[in-house]
């Protein structure tokens, strides 16, 4: 595959470096800490169109592709990874599966106010007995006249207090499994839906993350999201498409921990020596940055993939899975060669740390995803 | 109405610094970026572009790489560029590049109601004279330093930002403005400005292009015709980071009396 990058796409990455270090950087200590929700880097990345990368201008995207959205949530968990998820979760798991699944009404009506930025986007599956199996649906939406009602909750929901437009997902007909699981759009002002406490986390601590209620929620018929039925399909279609997000998210934090461990390492004294000239540190950042180069290449030719509308369902779950635990394992590394320093929150490697566990488990835990790849191997 | 702005492409002086045995920089080896003064009159610029629809004309004198970075001024919002690049033109000093340049925005057109901005100077020469020179040559009335600009149709109101002051001065289009840090902050390029960038017209003007312009002078233009002799290029000591007492009463006044006593200063 072929990664030499479009001229566009070095300008990008350009401009999402310079973003990153002088607008979310100096923040992301702060809503770690805080854990608050950066709207202001939120409403300055809508104005930059980075809330729409990868969506046609004609409904209010940036006319980008799908490889410079990755870039964009890379660049951005390299110095955030609370800022990362949020792009990601609002991307991937809300302006896509409208914009992949919606009518020419739908998308007129949410796309561009969602890809613009002025709207936040969220999705709804997870519920407290239907995580990794997601077919357990216990929230139901019955029809009635000229709308649905729904009733039921979702939990650990990305941007869930901070979002305008949901994609949620309930059982229309519980004797068909999957087959009876539909999608919908669901406003937040739309009658009897709220939001639940704000999840207290180990990491992405600036991340909103809350439940969903519906308690007789009321969902116009017209916000049906595709066919009734075909909503585990359009679930899993859009979980395709957000490991992409993801996956580049645990890229980002590898990277970001292994520029922050080259940094301090050469400046670090001991025995006498600076750390960075003791053969272990030498071989330590080559494997962080060898398993960390090997992700982003997983998760560029995922990203290509989806661009050109081939199959890439193997390949996200590939790049999410390897980035996710060499994220993990990374920012794990750069904290032991930070030692006493890198235990405490003056560095930011343990925030990298805590924010690198989460990309193991969202959007399909690393077992699903191997679980999703020797599917595909035909192993059963 | 139209904006010329005039941007230069300067060495990251944040990187190390390369000078050729002839005392010129040696931009080759060394990261660029655009003159932070001119990203600043580049944003004055597109600010009063948001507000009038005017068109804005970015242009350099550089070798063919600057034109990386007039597609950058595209991306941020700029309608068209123009690289004046040509083998004649190179190592030219303050005074041969404000010919050229002055040339190539005459090329251009400077209509009533047009304005030319620049940066107030680049990092790399640190003269401050190729906007003044390029207005003298165009003949164009000029108010530098400036901290603020309003244009109201034809009239352009410029607040100066001097030593010991500001000085605010009225003059009327055609104009040539050079502009400070303090102006604005340069906005950032836009993804969708970026995919738009590379299908923005950016012409080059070579030397066949200027070379019967009235304003060029084919004895001082390029290294050669440079009437600036350098005698040394180096790379400056860094200053030590000041320090800043804070608070305004009597016990910082005895803190910063006692440091300087200390020192033999005073």
């Amino acid at each position: 595959m072929d990664f030499h990058l479009s001229n566009e796409q070095l300008m990008l990455r350009k401009m999402y470096r310079e973003f990153a270090e002088n607008e979310v950087k100096p923040l992301a200590e702060e809503i770690d800490e805080e854990e608050r929700f950066p709207m202001e880097t939120v409403e300055k990345m809508a104005k930059l169109g980075m809330m729409g990368i990868y969506f046609p201008k004609e409904y209010g995207g940036a006319g980008g592709d799908v490889l410079s959205y990755a870039m964009c949530v890379e660049e951005l968990a390299k110095v955030c990874g609370t800022t990362a998820v949020i792009v990601s979760a609002h991307t991937s798991l809300c302006c896509a599966p409208i914009f992949e699944n919606g009518t020419e009404e739908q998308k007129r009506k949410y796309l561009p106010d969602l890809l613009s930025g002025r709207k936040i986007g969220a999705f709804g599956l997870t519920e407290p007995n239907a995580g990794t199996d997601a077919s357990g649906q216990q929230t139901t939406a019955v029809l009635e006249g000229d709308h649905y009602v729904l009733n039921g909750s979702k939990c650990f929901i990305t941007n869930g207090n901070v979002a305008d437009t949901f994609v949620v997902f309930a059982m229309t007909d519980k004797s068909k499994g999957n087959h009876g699981i539909s999608a919908f759009i669901v406003e937040k002002s739309f009658p009897g839906f709220s939001t639940g406490k704000h999840e207290k986390k180990m990491g992405i601590r600036g991340s909103s993350t809350c439940d969903l209620i519906f308690e007789d929620c009321i969902v116009p018929k017209e916000n049906l999201l595709g066919k009734e039925g075909k909503g585990f399909k359009i679930a899993m279609q859009t979980l395709d498409g957000g490991r992409i997000g993801i996956a580049a998210q645990a890229l980002g934090l590898g990277e970001g921990a292994v520029n922050e461990a080259v940094k301090y390492t050469q400046e670090r004294v001991q025995f006498g020596r600076r750390l960075s000239q003791f053969q272990n540190t030498q071989f330590q950042l080559a494997d962080m940055h060898t398993r960390m180069q090997a992700a982003q290449y997983l998760v560029y030719a995922a990203a290509c993939k989806k661009q050109l509308h081939e199959d890439y369902s193997m390949d996200a779950s590939m790049a999410k899975l390897f980035a996710a635990e060499a994220a993990s394992d990374v920012t794990r590394r750069a904290v032991q060669l930070f030692g006493g320093y890198g235990y405490t929150r003056e560095y930011p490697v343990e925030r990298m740390m805590r924010d690198a566990k989460i990309t193991e488990i969202y959007e399909g835990t690393s077992e699903v995803q191997r679980m999703v790849i020797s599917s595909r191997l035909g192993v059963k | 109405m139209k904006i010329i702005v005039s941007i230069k492409q300067v060495p990251d002086t944040s990187g190390k610094v390369a000078v050729n045995p002839d005392g010129t920089l040696n931009r080759a080896s060394m990261q660029t970026i655009t003159n932070p003064d001119d990203m600043n009159a580049l944003e004055a610029a597109l600010k009063i572009k948001d507000a009038t629809d005017c068109k804005v004309i970015v242009v350099t004198m550089g070798p063919p790489p600057a034109a990386g970075m007039l597609r950058e001024a595209l991306a941020m919002g700029a309608d068209e560029a123009v690289l004046v690049s040509a083998r004649e033109f190179g190592g030219s000093d303050t005074y041969a590049t404000s010919q050229v340049l002055a040339a190539a925005i005459s090329t251009i057109g400077v209509e009533d109601d047009d304005l030319v901005l620049c940066g107030r100077q680049a990092i790399d020469g640190d003269t401050a004279q190729v906007g003044p020179q390029i207005a003298e040559k165009l003949n164009l009335p000029q108010i530098t330093y400036a901290a603020d600009i309003a244009v109201d149709g034809k009239n352009v109101t410029v607040k100066r930002m001097l030593e010991d002051g500001y000085m605010t001065i009225k003059t009327q289009t055609p104009c040539l403005v050079t502009c400070i840090k303090e102006l604005n902050e340069p906005r950032y390029m836009s993804v969708g400005g970026v995919f738009e960038a590379y299908s923005k017209p950016l012409s080059t003007f070579n030397y066949e292009t200027l070379k019967d312009h009235p304003l060029i002078d084919a004895t001082t233009i390029g290294l050669k015709g440079s009437p600036t002799n350098i005698f040394k290029s180096f790379t400056p000591p860094q200053k030590g980071a000041g320090q800043m007492l804070e608070g305004d009463g009597k016990e910082t006044c005895e803190k910063l009396v006692g440091i300087l006593t200390a020192k033999h200063i005073i």
